[in-house]
């Protein structure tokens, strides 16, 4: 894939893991993101300038750590205050660099401060930023240029959840009960892929597909994955979005209009990342706990492998999707199996599956349900109910791009 | 016969929260709830007080046919939020009312006087 000018470096990610791994000890110490924040942000202008005179010293890590650690004790010195989580903290002695206590770097901080992040008690939106912002590093202008929100909304919307988490006690440890940790879990892998989703299929805006979204959920998928190597759903997500991703290059025309997974140039899908995806799910399922994110990962395995769209493994695919629909119910998974039921059986047995989605209306103002019917409709030799459910879902997409290649197709005016 | 006397305020968020990190500034004065407080629990009627987050941060579990929802904000959506309440011992719904009456609230709040139930079986349990 082509990197842009404005994609993200390896040195700027390198440079955001610091400073995340910096506020995510500090965070653990002080229960409090909005002080581990201040006091990081300090102790990296005081690098700056400390390191600039006597170079960068050995393990510059732990410098800033010690750093940010001295500056938030002397502020809360200051206010005489100490914090829920650690009430020694006015006792800490500052003045003697030597005897500062280090904050004992623990190994799953990183993954605390996740869990903090995404805790179900937060609204979504501000799970969202609070993991761009915190975990991936991302500023506060990106993140709302990101979601096409003012940047005040955004910076309010995190200033409110980083209240929240303090005052309510939102620790930045990992759940230790089961039952918590699988709840907690989900939220953390449905906000990873609500950011990469975001990303491949823009809501909001012009561009159909926004890299810098997918690379930061990948980016998070992968961190996810090195901090819980045992779980085979968080596999599972990483390894979807790899497979989704892989596509990415020929979704798009030259001219920018959208193209259908049975149009796409397959010469474009990127086989390092289907490589990379397809070992992952493998490596996920050997381990016999399937998943939502597993099954849909098998799903985009399947499309991956396949030499076109009609040679596809369509009644693999409509077995997943029946067997996704039994995990987690959702009219969404079934507008998806009936496209593979009308590939593999014919569109009227895809039909029969979606009447009655139709029917319910829940999904009525949802632009991929009306595209599977005019899909449908069109295999089934009905141009005229088709043309009718284009129309429907010309009206329903969000998406511009997506809008206008739908009426150019099917000559709606 | 106990009663609860509920304060309710109308201030943001924000507001509440500049309050009460002021409050808890080191040297911050002491103030007219300190004086009210010492007061109820000298003539002997304290019998409990909390002041509350704001309701900006409430965390609201629903109960449905599946299993619990955990959603941020509060149960309702109102312009007052429950800033915190003292739990009175008087003899009387009159004493609890003077209780009220001599809180130090600003114009605008509100105190709701609550009776609290006795004798009720589960509370056995908070004493056994």
């Amino acid at each position: 894939m082509a990197a842009g000018p404005d994609r993200v470096t390896g040195i700027e990610h390198a440079f955001r893991e610091e400073w995340g791994a910096v506020v995510a000890t500090l965070a653990r110490r002080l229960g409090d993101l909005q002080a581990a924040e201040d006091a990081t942000a300090e102790a990296f202008a005081a690098a700056s300038v400390a390191w600039a005179r006597d170079g960068v010293p050995p393990n510059p890590g732990g410098w800033l750590t010690v750093t940010a650690w001295r500056k938030a004790v002397d502020t809360y010195r200051a206010s005489g205050r100490s914090t829920a989580v650690d009430p020694t903290i006015l006792n800490e002695v500052t003045e003697k660099p030597e005897e500062t206590v280090m904050p004992e770097p623990l190994g799953d901080d990183r993954l605390g401060l996740v869990f903090a992040c995404c805790h179900p008690a937060l609204a979504v939106e501000a799970r969202v930023a609070l993991t761009l912002r915190f975990v991936a590093g991302l500023t506060t202008r990106d993140i709302a240029a990101a979601f096409v929100v003012p940047e005040a909304t955004l910076a309010q919307r995190l200033v409110r959840a980083k209240r929240k988490i303090r005052e309510t006690g939102i620790r930045f440890t990992v759940p230790s009960s089961p039952a918590h940790l699988a709840e907690r879990l989900s939220s953390v892998r449905m906000v990873v892929y609500l950011v990469f989703n975001e990303g491949f299929a823009a809501s909001a805006g012009a561009a159909l597909v926004r890299d810098d979204l997918c690379d930061e959920a990948i980016w998070l998928g992968r961190l996810l994955r090195s901090l819980l190597p045992a779980d085979p759903e968080t596999a599972g997500l990483l390894a979807l979005m790899l497979l989704h991703s892989s596509r990415r290059a020929a979704r798009l025309a030259p001219d920018g209009r959208p193209v259908p997974l049975a149009e796409q140039d397959r010469a474009l899908w990127n086989r390092t990342l289907i490589e990379e995806g397809s070992r992952i799910l493998d490596d996920a399922l050997e381990l016999h706990s399937p998943g939502p994110y597993q099954l849909q990962a098998a799903i985009a395995a399947l499309h991956a492998s396949a030499g076109s769209y009609e040679s596809t493994d369509w009644p693999q695919i409509a077995l997943l999707y029946r067997a996704l629909a039994r995990l987690d119910p959702s009219p969404v998974v079934e507008v998806n199996r009936a496209v593979a039921v009308g590939m593999a059986d014919g569109p009227l047995a895809g039909l029969a599956v979606l009447a009655p989605v139709l029917a319910s209306g829940a999904l009525s103002e949802y632009a991929p349900l009306h595209a599977a019917h005019g899909f449908l409709l069109d295999k089934a030799g009905d141009p005229e109910r088709a043309r009718g459910a284009w129309g429907r879902a010309a009206e329903t997409s969000g998406n511009a791009a997506v809008r206008d290649e739908l009426l150019r197709r099917h000559e709606i005016d | 016969m106990k009663y609860a006397l509920l304060i309710y305020t109308e201030t943001s968020g924000e507001e509440y929260h500049r309050i009460t990190t002021g409050l808890r500034q080191p040297g911050a004065a002491q103030g007219p709830w300190t004086d009210y407080t010492r007061a109820a629990r000298e003539a002997g009627v304290l019998a409990g007080a909390e002041q509350l987050a704001h309701s900006e941060t409430a965390t609201t579990v629903r109960y449905t046919d599946g299993p619990p929802l955990i959603t941020d904000g509060p149960y309702l959506e109102t312009k007052e939020h429950l800033l915190g309440f003292y739990l009175v011992d008087v003899d009387d719904l009159d004493a609890a009312l003077d209780w009220a009456r001599q809180m130090p609230v600003h114009p605008g709040q509100t105190v709701e006087v609550r009776a609290v139930l006795s004798g009720m079986p589960w509370q056995r349990a908070l004493t056994e």
